[in-house]
């Protein structure tokens, strides 16, 4: 996994709640057995004015003017502001894969739902919680100022505005250290192997039809 | 000091505890399926890992299976689509070479969704931490399991050390007490509850349903009160342990036998919350008050009776959600205000891992049982959880039911809740749907779906419009 320490990063605004994973990559997509290449397919209804499948190439698409991150002021985005319980509905990690794909390695918001949230740490996506009011602020500065970038700051946990303001965020200890340092949960969790074999072991005893 | 169900759950799985509560969590039930997987056995392979447990994997193909014109002869050949047959036979070659305690693939009398054939072959047993790269496995709760879904890293995570890395959540305690009317059922519990609490309101929670009018409902009825704590926002939901778990899953395939099935009774007796147990939120309805619901919108929280009409924005003062509302009904192509029994509609769904079970299709089959599908519905799918589902409703009849009421008997998989196979929505077709989900495009591009119990999709299919189903009673 990549580690996130600072990105300086170009902001584009989604300015809706409850944006679900059926809408961040449409079930259609789900069929790859891949991980990567999800990107052009990033948020595909509300993106294009066809219908997409698998293998078409989206340069060649009909682009939904109305969508706001089809703006050319968004091009190259990397922080996407977001508002409440932003990515609800399906466990698909293939949403935070596509959203890596699409440029973003960062998103600002009031809420996510559980399991899109702990899918984003696992792909070195760092999903920050505001409250309501910094929020209305940065969507209100970011339609104002065209090339309106944040500077997010993990060891400092911080993001700083364009007019140098720093608002804190909270994030897990553990997290944290992780994303900074790129760690592999899976090797992480190996050094308590022996641990889990215990474990095991005596729950092979006590419940032994559970391993039947 | 008293616990919850869920505090006990956690309690007896925490293998490592970090000093800020990240704790490790072993996992006892690992169920797989076609399309969250295939990313996670290529990253064990590529590390050079082995699966932690094989005896914990049950797997299947559900998603991606089509329900009509199977052919055992012609095998995963009888999926049209390359790439969906790409997934269901790189599931096959992964099973095959990693392993699993139970296997039923495509076509497999025992097929079918992860979250229906899990408990009807007790692999699913209270006590249990249960996970699936799928976000409805909430429903495994029903039987007093801790169960909840991950993502494909996590799926890698639980293959290569049969842990996860986690924090505890917040306790949410839900109570429904008294007794259901008639033609209420637990797809309007929850779909109540949804709509008071929001599809955030269990966000960081785990949630116990509990409540005289839970403990009343059967394990089918517990299983879709569970299955739908998702669409509150919890990944876990749960309800005790009584005789109702114990009676439905005894001598099923998995389920323990002799000395062990005495034990583990007398284990699962006490999965239960203690008197007096604290949890940091409860929300408390009454049953009486419960009617059948219709949804009207794009998210499962915006919701109401039959008997009630499309909401007027107007009347939100938060702009956010009312701009939210506006949206849901320009793309629903409803108008604010509209009675609910004046919605028209296109196409029905009877099936899902929320409404496919047994007892779903006799709630559907009462109401279709000697009428016919209104001229005006262009078809009516209905589609049982697994192969034994379908088994037990043609012993008793249902599929005749079903077929002489012009609804079509298909085979089992996830279908039209998702439409990852050819069953889904034409753009601007309007749907009555037994399942979890009314997003935008879930039931296929510009599709608009209402999600309701069995019996009131049966009588949306007979009536051509949404129908309190108590007029049938």
């Amino acid at each position: 996994m990549q580690a996130f320490t600072l990105l300086d990063g170009l902001v584009a605004p989604l300015d809706r709640s409850n944006v679900d994973t059926d809408a961040i990559i449409p079930k259609q997509f789900l069929k790859s057995i891949k991980r990567s290449g999800f990107g052009p397919n990033c948020f595909d209804e509300w993106r294009y004015l066809d219908h997409g499948e698998p293998g078409m190439d989206c340069s060649q698409r009909p682009k939904n003017p109305d969508f706001v991150l089809n703006q050319p002021r968004y091009a190259g985005a990397e922080i996407l502001l977001v508002r409440a319980n932003f990515g609800c509905g399906s466990s698909r990690e293939h949403a935070p894969w596509a959203l890596l794909d699409m440029g973003f390695k960062a998103i600002l918001g009031e809420s996510y739902a559980d399991i899109f949230f702990n899918n984003c740490f696992k792909n070195g996506i760092l999903p920050i919680v505001l409250p309501k009011a910094e929020l209305d602020e940065l969507f209100a500065q970011v339609d104002a100022a065209p090339g309106y970038k944040l500077v997010i700051d993990l060891a400092a946990q911080t993001v700083t505005r364009p007019d140098g303001k720093a608002i804190p965020f909270p994030i897990d200890p553990f997290r944290k250290e992780c994303l900074l340092n790129g760690w592999d949960d899976i090797g992480l969790t190996l050094r308590h192997a022996d641990e889990i074999s215990a474990f095991e072991a005596k729950r092979r005893v006590e419940q032994p039809w559970l391993f039947a | 000091m008293a616990q919850t169900l869920y505090d006990k759950l956690w309690n007896s799985h925490v293998v490592h505890q970090e000093a800020d509560g990240t704790a490790i969590l072993y996992i006892d039930r690992h169920l797989v399926h076609e399309v969250t997987s295939p990313q996670a056995f290529e990253g064990l392979k590529l590390a050079g890992r082995k699966p932690w447990r094989i005896s914990s994997i049950v797997a299947t193909a559900d998603h991606n299976t089509p329900t009509e014109g199977w052919d055992a002869a012609r095998g995963t050949a009888t999926i049209a689509d390359p790439i969906s047959r790409q997934q269901v036979e790189t599931l096959d070659a992964n099973i095959k070479a990693v392993g699993a305690l139970a296997y039923f693939p495509f076509m497999n009398e025992r097929q079918g969704i992860v979250h229906v054939i899990g408990p009807e072959n007790g692999a699913t047993l209270p006590g249990m931490t249960v996970v699936c790269g799928d976000s409805h496995t909430s429903t495994h709760g029903a039987f007093a399991a801790l169960s909840f879904g991950i993502g494909t890293s996590e799926v890698e995570h639980v293959l290569a050390t049969q842990t996860l890395l986690m924090k505890k959540s917040k306790s949410m305690l839900i109570t429904v007490e008294g007794t259901l009317g008639a033609g209420v059922t637990a797809k309007d519990i929850v779909l109540a509850i949804i709509g008071k609490i929001g599809t955030a309101g269990g966000t960081g929670y785990a949630i116990e349903f509990a409540g005289s009018a839970i403990r009343g409902l059967t394990m089918e009825g517990r299983m879709t009160v569970c299955n739908m704590a998702i669409e509150a926002g919890a990944r876990a939901g749960m309800v005790a342990a009584d005789d109702t778990t114990c009676a439905y899953l005894k001598d099923r395939m998995l389920s323990p036998k002799a000395a062990d099935w005495d034990a583990a009774v007398a284990y699962w007796k006490t999965l239960h919350s203690d008197e007096g147990a604290q949890f940091d939120r409860v929300v408390e309805l009454r049953a009486e008050d419960i009617q059948p619901q219709v949804t009207w919108g794009t998210s499962p929280e915006m919701v109401v009776a039959v008997t009630g009409r499309v909401p007027d924005p107007a009347a939100e003062s938060d702009a956010t959600r009312r701009s939210g509302m506006e949206r849901a009904l320009q793309y629903m192509g409803l108008t604010a205000n509209t009675p609910i029994s004046e919605i028209p509609v296109d196409v029905v769904f009877i099936g899902s891992c929320t409404n496919s079970r047994i007892e779903d299709l006799r709630a559907a089959a009462a109401v279709a049982k000697g009428r016919r599908k209104a001229d005006s519905v262009k078809r009516v799918l209905v589609v049982p959880g697994s192969g034994l589902v379908k088994r037990q409703a043609e012993a008793e009849g249902l599929d005749k039911i079903f077929q002489a009421a012009g609804f079509e008997w298909r085979e089992p998989g996830c279908s039209m809740c998702l439409a990852m196979n050819a069953d889904r929505l034409e753009p601007g077709e309007r749907c009555a749907s037994t399942s979890n989900r009314n997003f935008e495009g879930r039931q296929g591009p510009n599709g608009r779906t209402h999600l309701v119990s069995p019996a009131m999709a049966a009588a949306a299919a007979v009536t051509g419009h949404f129908t309190d189903v108590r007029q049938f009673s």
